[in-house]
């Protein structure tokens, strides 16, 4: 073709960090950031926000409905909601995010490296599937005898429990995408499976493993009630919004807001996680046309 | 013909098909293809072509026989290593469009794929050579900054045959290439494969469906049949005096653009199932000249004049 | 010709898309005597799936809009059908095949549950009469030893038993017309000639008309006796088949077939259409084929041509070659 153009033209500076101008048109990206960053924030000044101390019991005013003085009212110890909501969001996103990311990185690992090498596939699977089958509360328990119950046995007891699907459904969009012309494509010019895997494998498995994730999100905040409720993880007093709900559930009735509110706040939490997550599943497949 | 600078030898390759079972796709093929020569494949669908192409850059190993590139073995012990000497010597061109660029890399950086596999080539030259390959192929420089699925089905595969370029191969698979085009692209893209051989000196093995298409491709031409070939020649012996039934079979059936023709009636029945290979020629159940022996002997693909193979009883 | 079987004026259909509405078919316009062939030939894109789902009224009613036309078949329009007529209408009357038959076909279903569910449909027949129908069918559409095939699932069967299993099921109720949109694409050339050997067959035995649509030149000029030659959207030439392959009036024809690899003879490189078919959304004023025709002038660039006659029931919308034809 005649309009030959120069090297120079094409070394010009190109558009930096076109990913995170695409994120930010993006606008469910743009929704998810603001509860995301809102909640987050909540959670780090959370003394700033409420003056009340989120464990100190006051006999006198116990249950007492959200009202002017209590938004989200008051609980069986008389403790403001409001503020263990506050606190608790401390631990939960923690843990949230936690579980996703060590669960997503380990699960991803999994589920690539068996797609790529094919004899290694059976050894790993085996080894998800026995995973997937031993009770992630056993799991719990026991690093939590070993470590202490704390916030880090909690997270890697529960990412244990959720690597065997993350990494499954890694593997299962892996194969597909390596029997796409592409892959050989590289394989004949001698790419190393290094590269196939970087390159072509893990960019086309985003999507299913973005959506994956936001969903163990959720489930780790609330699975984190469940285990706090057994006395695995940091025990009670310290609120998270799992703990409140399990220990609102005697009032589930009478005092619905002890378990409403901090029901909110996971789905809210999770609502946020999701958009985001879609945003960048979004963003990162340059074949959609972002919405704005 | 000069010496050849890839050749195979009685290639077999067998695909495990459930439980002791294996499907035979290709079966003892053997040709020759010299610098800058075009051998053609034609065929039906599941006939063995594109198993074939894969073996000879060695995408998928060889079940038994031999692939020698640039005078280096490459099947058997050692072979991967031969194979890494010549592997930049040697590219494959895919047929779909959509499927043989990833999605996620923009044109750059597909183009650019084999000189980062093979490294040491510094960002200038790499952009540099980018525009080039870009404006070989006809597409212009400000493609590079795109993704595939802004292009056309032509466009990219102007693109496939971009990247098949970036380091100057000598020999390229070019695996059903025009087959998902339209005519109109079809030929741009023929032409474009012409020129680059002509101002290369490349060397191609030319997978298509369409006799015509090969015709205009190719110098030599072999046909395939349930994984064997059954038949291989120069284009003009090949087209002028078919001498398998199964070449001649196909050369009448091809619909052609002229209302005066004729065509002679189909042929019946279907390509045999690998799983169950009938005995004898495998072509035998539809052949309409089909004796006794047929289908009890399997003919070899002999010589009948120089350079022009057939494998058939009766010729 | 006798007044015609179908009779299509003036057809255009709209899609709704993100981009706003997208013009896929442009005031096409043609007729079909019984028994006669109509070819559709044209590159991908070109408009004509969408020109076959209109006379069958299958384009989906909350995204598509068809603001000018009519459908006229046996009297009445079928643009304006209710919904039920058109039902009875469709695979009963005017049936279709189309080009991928694996999809086109239920895998849940054996091929006597899928060609008797037509037959009971539009017949009223009982399953079991249903069933020996669908042997007879089957017989009809050269499937050797029918009888046991027809409990065969769309999986056991290879791609060209499928496509005769997609034609019983087509002639099931004996249309009058039968629209076959690229039958053939999809299989092999030894196979495509079974299958178009089949069809002409079965237009003599049960009087059918047909419309043939294809990219395929070759299976056009082997198949039709009339041929309508569209690009984007729009037909450019239509004519008897013989005058179109002989003395193409429209460039983009003439280009077209001059693409074509010979068969029969060497060439050094083959002819071309420069550039390529345009990206469906994009409006190019004037004669759609102007950017890529050798032969534009000016006026072809400003104003959009008509289709003239240009011969014997021979239709072009090239005014250049119009007015080189009969000088001014
Ligand atoms: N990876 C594989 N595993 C099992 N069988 C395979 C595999 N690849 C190909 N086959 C089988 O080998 C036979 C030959 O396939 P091949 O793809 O080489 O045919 P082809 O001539 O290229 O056909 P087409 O025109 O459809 O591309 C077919 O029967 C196919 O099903
Ligand atoms: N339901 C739809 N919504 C939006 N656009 C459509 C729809 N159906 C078809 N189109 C567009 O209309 C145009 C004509 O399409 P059509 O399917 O008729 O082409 P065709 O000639 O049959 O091509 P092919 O040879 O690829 O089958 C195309 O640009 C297509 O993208
Ligand atoms: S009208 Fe003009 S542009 Fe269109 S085909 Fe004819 S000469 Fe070409
Ligand atoms: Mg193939
Ligand atoms: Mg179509």
């Amino acid at each position: 073709m005649a309009d030959a153009t120069t090297a120079g033209e094409l070394l010009a500076p190109r558009r930096r960090f076109p990913v995170l101008r695409r994120l930010a048109r993006h606008r469910s990206f743009r929704i998810g950031f603001v509860i995301v960053v809102v909640l987050t924030l909540a959670a780090i000044f959370a003394p700033l926000i409420s003056s009340f101390d989120p464990t100190s019991m006051r006999a006198r005013i116990r249950f007492r409905p959200p009202q002017a003085a209590y938004w989200f009212g008051t609980d069986n110890f008389g403790r403001d909601v409001f503020t263990r909501c506050l606190y608790g969001a401390r631990l939960s996103l923690t843990i949230g995010l936690g579980v996703a990311v060590l669960s997503g990185l380990v699960g991803t690992a999994a589920g690539i490296i068996s797609a790529q090498f094919r004899q290694l596939d059976a050894m790993i699977m085996r080894l998800m599937d026995g995973l997937m089958a031993f009770p992630a509360i056993i799991l719990a328990i026991g690093l939590a005898a070993a470590m202490g119950p704390n916030i880090g046995s909690l997270i890697v007891a529960l990412s244990v429990a959720y690597i065997p699907r993350t990494a499954r459904i890694v593997r299962a969009s892996a194969l597909v995408v390596r029997e796409l012309e592409f892959v050989d494509a590289a394989r004949v010019s001698g790419a190393s499976s290094l590269r196939i895997i970087w390159k072509h494998l893990l960019p086309n498995c985003m999507g299913p493993l973005l959506v994956q994730l936001t969903f163990v999100f959720a489930y780790a905040i609330l699975a984190e009630a469940a285990l706090s409720f057994l006395g695995i993880g940091p025990p009670p007093p310290a609120p998270s919004w799992g703990n409140i709900i399990a220990e609102g559930r005697d009032q589930a009735v009478d005092s619905w807001w002890i378990m409403f509110f901090p029901g909110l706040a996971i789905s809210l939490a999770t609502l946020g996680m999701n958009l985001l997550g879609d945003g960048l599943r979004d963003v990162l497949d340059p074949r959609l046309k972002v919405e704005t | 013909m000069s010496a050849p600078i890839v050749s195979a030898r009685g290639l077999v390759k067998d695909f495990p098909a459930g439980p002791d079972r294996t499907l035979r796709a290709v079966d003892n093929v053997s040709f020759d293809i010299a610098a800058g020569e075009t051998l053609g494949l034609v065929g039906e669908s599941g006939s063995g072509k594109s198993t074939t192409g894969r073996m000879l850059v060695g995408l998928i190993p060889a079940t038994s026989g031999e692939v020698s590139l640039f005078g280096q073995t490459v099947t058997g012990r050692g072979g991967d290593a031969r194979l890494a000497t010549v592997r930049n010597r040697l590219q494959f061109v895919f047929q779909d469009p959509n499927g043989s660029l990833n999605p996620r890399m923009r044109v750059r950086d597909a183009i650019a794929e084999p000189l980062d596999i093979k490294g040491d080539v510094a960002r200038a030259d790499r952009a540099a050579r980018v525009a080039e390959l870009l404006d070989m192929v006809g597409l212009p420089a400000a493609s590079a900054d795109r993704y595939p699925h802004e292009f056309s089905g032509g466009q990219r595969q102007r693109i496939g045959i971009a990247r098949a370029l970036a380091l100057r191969p000598e020999f390229i698979v070019c695996d059903e290439p025009v087959s998902a085009l339209d005519v109109s692209m079809q030929a741009q893209i023929v032409n474009l494969l012409l020129d680059l051989q002509e101002r290369f000196g490349l060397g191609y093995l030319f997978i298509a469906h369409d006799l015509a298409v090969v015709r205009s491709m190719s110098r030599n031409v072999a046909v395939m049949y349930a994984g064997s070939i059954v038949e291989i020649a120069s284009r003009q012996a090949l087209y002028a005096a078919p001498q398998h039934p199964y070449t001649q079979a196909l050369l009448d059936v091809v619909p052609r653009p002229d209302p005066d023709r004729v065509r002679k009636p189909a042929l019946a029945g279907e390509v045999p199932s690998m799983l169950n290979r009938p005995a004898g020629c495998a072509f035998a159940m539809r052949c309409p000249r089909a004796e006794a022996r047929c289908r009890v002997e399997t003919p070899a693909l002999r010589d009948i004049a120089a350079g022009h193979r057939a494998a058939c009883h009766l010729v | 010709m006798s007044a015609p079987l179908l009779s299509v004026r003036d057809l255009t259909v709209q899609f709704r898309t993100d981009a706003g509405w997208l013009t896929a078919v442009e005031q096409v316009g043609f007729e079909l005597g019984a028994q006669e062939t109509l070819g559709i030939v044209g590159e991908s894109g070109s408009g004509k799936s969408v020109t076959a789902l209109s006379i069958l009224g299958l384009h989906a009613a909350s995204t598509t809009r068809i603001p000018t036309g009519a459908i006229a078949y046996a009297g009445q329009d079928l643009l304006k059908l209710p919904d039920r007529a058109m039902r009875r209408i469709r695979g009963g009357e005017i049936a279709m095949i189309f080009q991928d038959p694996m999809s086109s076909l239920n895998p849940v279903l054996t091929v006597a549950d899928q060609i008797s569910e037509t037959l009971m449909l539009h017949q009223g027949l009982d399953r079991k009469t249903a069933r020996n129908r669908a042997i007879g069918l089957l017989d009809m559409v050269r499937i050797a030893d029918a009888a046991h095939r027809v409990d065969a699932y769309p999986h056991q069967l290879s791609g060209g038993m499928r496509q005769r299993v997609m034609i019983a099921i087509a002639i099931a109720c004996r249309p009058k017309l039968l629209i076959a949109d690229e039958p053939t694409t999809a299989l092999d050339v030894t196979i495509q000639a079974q299958i178009l050997d089949l069809l002409r067959e079965l237009q003599t035995e049960l009087g059918m008309s047909v419309i043939l649509i294809s990219h395929d030149l070759g299976v056009i000029a082997e198949f039709a006796r009339r041929v309508l030659v569209m690009y984007a959207g729009r037909v450019v030439e239509a004519a008897p088949s013989r005058a179109l392959f002989r003395q193409p009036m429209h460039p983009y024809t003439s280009g077209l077939l001059a693409a074509i690899p010979p068969l029969n003879h060497d060439v050094t490189r083959l002819s071309t259409i420069p550039g390529s078919i345009p990206d469906p959304g994009r409006r190019i004023p004037g004669c759609r084929f102007s950017p890529r025709c050798t032969e534009a002038q000016t006026e072809c660039r400003e104003q959009a041509p008509d289709l003239v006659s240009v011969g014997d029931d021979h239709f072009a919308r090239c005014p250049p070659r119009l007015h080189r034809m009969r000088p001014v």
